[in-house]
């Protein structure tokens, strides 16, 4: 059996080297045709967010930071990624030290696996859930029956985002990993060092720009899923809503400065998450002794 | 396994530990409750699976999330290859910028673009205006679906496109201008078949995401049923109404097609390297 992999996307080094060249008038037909289309659908909804969170000025922008659901959402999101983040970077390296490091039977199945969860609808990840855990489901019955609820709670939305953030540590690791051989690894061992040892010091370090890159990927994820945290949420206010759900909530209720407030402090750690992404992949390419 | 296999005792710890958390916390976290989803929907057998499918309500639904995702993947294949071309070979001023903003619509919560898109697409939003004096309404229309999913899968033909473009040999194409042909047939001859199987990777992964998009399309949509429906919102309708069949089997039906698409992406990949392996 063959590997199924979901391609991994990049950035390209940018370099102006134009050879042959088109026309000016051609070339700025292009430009102009590429930045009207990114007007429209990038950067307008970006400003859109910032605009009507202000549009109300200052004092009402703050204002939505001082409701206790706000902050109630915004502390449980807190909590959801403080789960998702660490499991995940576990399993990543879990994942990535076995498959990259070792040959066994079965290891493109184990790596397709890894990458379905970002093959699925995030309300079908939720729906999953439901089917396990809900009062209908599987175990859902057996765990009311122990005081323990699932869904529509904080455990079903913490486990929603584990589900959908998995692969995303384990993706970056494992190809740099695999590409790095045994052989360093090797020496250490060979040379006295402990397996630990080892691993701190030999492969950390150097896959520690990949380990970053996963790891912003995953929280970035984690902070600002949506679908698959509504359907297992039940939108209980100030008890089961994450940031994006506060943000549906104040935006159905009509209040939309308060749910631009949200979302702009969503759309902010979002453009931070991407600051890095882009930082370790200019470091990446000016620095060839990290791996990309 | 050692009996079985030809078995080299690896030199580096862990191997069993690893493995066995690895194949654990996927079984727990991935592989139980997606069979949970097959389970469910095997029960209700091939018929209850059709009588769940085969309402005109989920018709409409899938017909109107297939439909607007194969355009906004169709948008993005022109535009973000065009996006590309202008990114890798010509210079102008925010280029950098530009270029790394390229990914926000992965980075930005689907609540944020939707009720975003939405405000700039409302009757009295930036974009709703000047489309309304033109007599067009997108928010709250099947267009509206259409510009949602044309938002999150911009970055998907920008990026796989990207890399193809910066590796085209540029002596061929000097080669070729050279030789007399005028840069309409270096495009169509030269340029479009290298950059081809890019081009449709980014497609199919643009098509395969909007699939299953749900938050950036709630707002914008409307979502009347049978007109401004997707499927992901009719599953989640039919979760809250119990109808625990129904939702699964829709659910397996998107399940089944980003498969598809998944395999399609992979056969794309292998055959783009088999060809770059026997030219290089």
């Amino acid at each position: 059996m063959s590997t199924l992999r979901i391609p991994r996307l990049r950035s390209t080094p940018l370099e102006a080297r134009p050879v042959i060249s088109e026309s000016s008038g051609v070339r700025r037909l292009l430009v102009g045709a590429s930045l009207a289309f990114l007007l429209l659908f990038l950067f307008l909804p970006l400003l859109a967010v910032f605009a009507s969170a202000l549009g109300k000025g200052v004092s009402a922008y703050l204002a939505t930071f001082s409701q206790p659901d706000t902050r109630a959402a915004i502390r449980l999101t807190l909590v959801a990624t403080a789960w998702a983040v660490p499991l995940n970077l576990g399993f990543g390296l879990a994942a990535a030290w076995s498959v990259a490091k070792f040959h066994f039977p079965g290891k493109s199945l184990l790596v397709t696996l890894i990458d379905l969860p970002l093959a699925i609808s995030p309300v079908v990840s939720g729906l999953v859930y439901i089917l396990v855990y809900g009062l209908h489901g599987w175990l859902g019955s057996w765990l009311a029956g122990h005081g323990v609820k699932v869904i529509f709670a904080t455990p079903g939305i913490v486990m929603v985002t584990v589900f959908v953030t998995v692969p995303y540590v384990a993706r970056e690791l494992i190809p740099l990993m695999q590409a790095q051989g045994t052989e360093d690894e090797e020496a250490a061992l060979t040379l006295g060092a402990g397996g630990w040892q080892t691993f701190f010091r030999v492969t950390l370090p150097s896959v520690r720009w990949a380990l970053l890159y996963g790891v912003t990927l995953c929280t970035a994820r984690a902070m600002g899923e949506f679908g698959a945290v509504s359907v297992v949420s039940g939108h209980i206010r100030g008890r089961t809503n994450t940031m994006a759900l506060q943000v549906e909530i104040l935006y159905n209720e009509y209040q939309h400065v308060g749910a631009f407030t949200v979302a702009s402090l969503l759309a902010g750690l979002a453009l931070v998450s991407l600051a890095v992404k882009t930082y370790i992949e200019w470091r990446g390419t000016h620095q060839p002794e990290v791996g990309s | 396994m050692e009996g079985v296999f030809k078995w080299r005792k690896p030199l580096l710890p862990g191997f069993g530990i690893t493995l066995g958390f690895t194949v654990l916390y996927l079984s727990l976290v991935v592989l139980i409750p997606l069979s949970a989803l097959f389970l469910v929907t095997a029960r209700s057998g091939w018929e209850g699976f059709l009588a769940a499918v085969a309402t005109p309500r989920v018709t409409a639904a899938c017909r109107l999330t297939f439909g607007a995702s194969f355009a906004a993947a169709g948008i993005n294949a022109v535009c973000g290859f065009v996006v590309a071309w202008s990114l890798v070979r010509y210079r102008f001023p925010g280029r950098r910028l530009v270029d790394a903003l390229i990914d926000l619509p992965f980075a930005l919560p689907t609540a944020v673009s939707g009720i975003a898109l939405t405000a700039l697409h409302a009757p009295g939003g930036w974009i709703g205006r000047p489309l309304a004096a033109l007599g067009i309404q997108s928010a709250f229309t099947p267009l509206g679906v259409v510009v949602a999913l044309t938002f999150i899968g911009l970055p998907f033909v920008v990026r796989t496109v990207q890399p193809a473009l910066v590796d085209l040999p540029r002596e061929v194409e000097e080669a070729a201008a050279s030789l007399g042909a005028g840069r309409r047939q270096v495009f169509r001859r030269l340029i479009l078949p290298a950059v081809g199987p890019s081009l449709l990777t980014g497609f199919s992964l643009a098509f395969a995401r909007a699939l299953g998009e749900y938050g950036s399309v709630i707002f914008i949509a409307g979502n009347l049923p049978n007109r401004t429906e997707i499927a992901p919102l009719l599953i989640v309708t039919k979760l809250e109404q119990y109808d625990y069949p129904g939702a699964c089997a829709l659910a397996v039906l998107l399940l089944l097609a980003s498969f598809v698409l998944l395999l399609i992406i992979n056969l794309i990949q292998r055959w783009a390297r088999r060809r770059a392996g026997g030219e290089v």
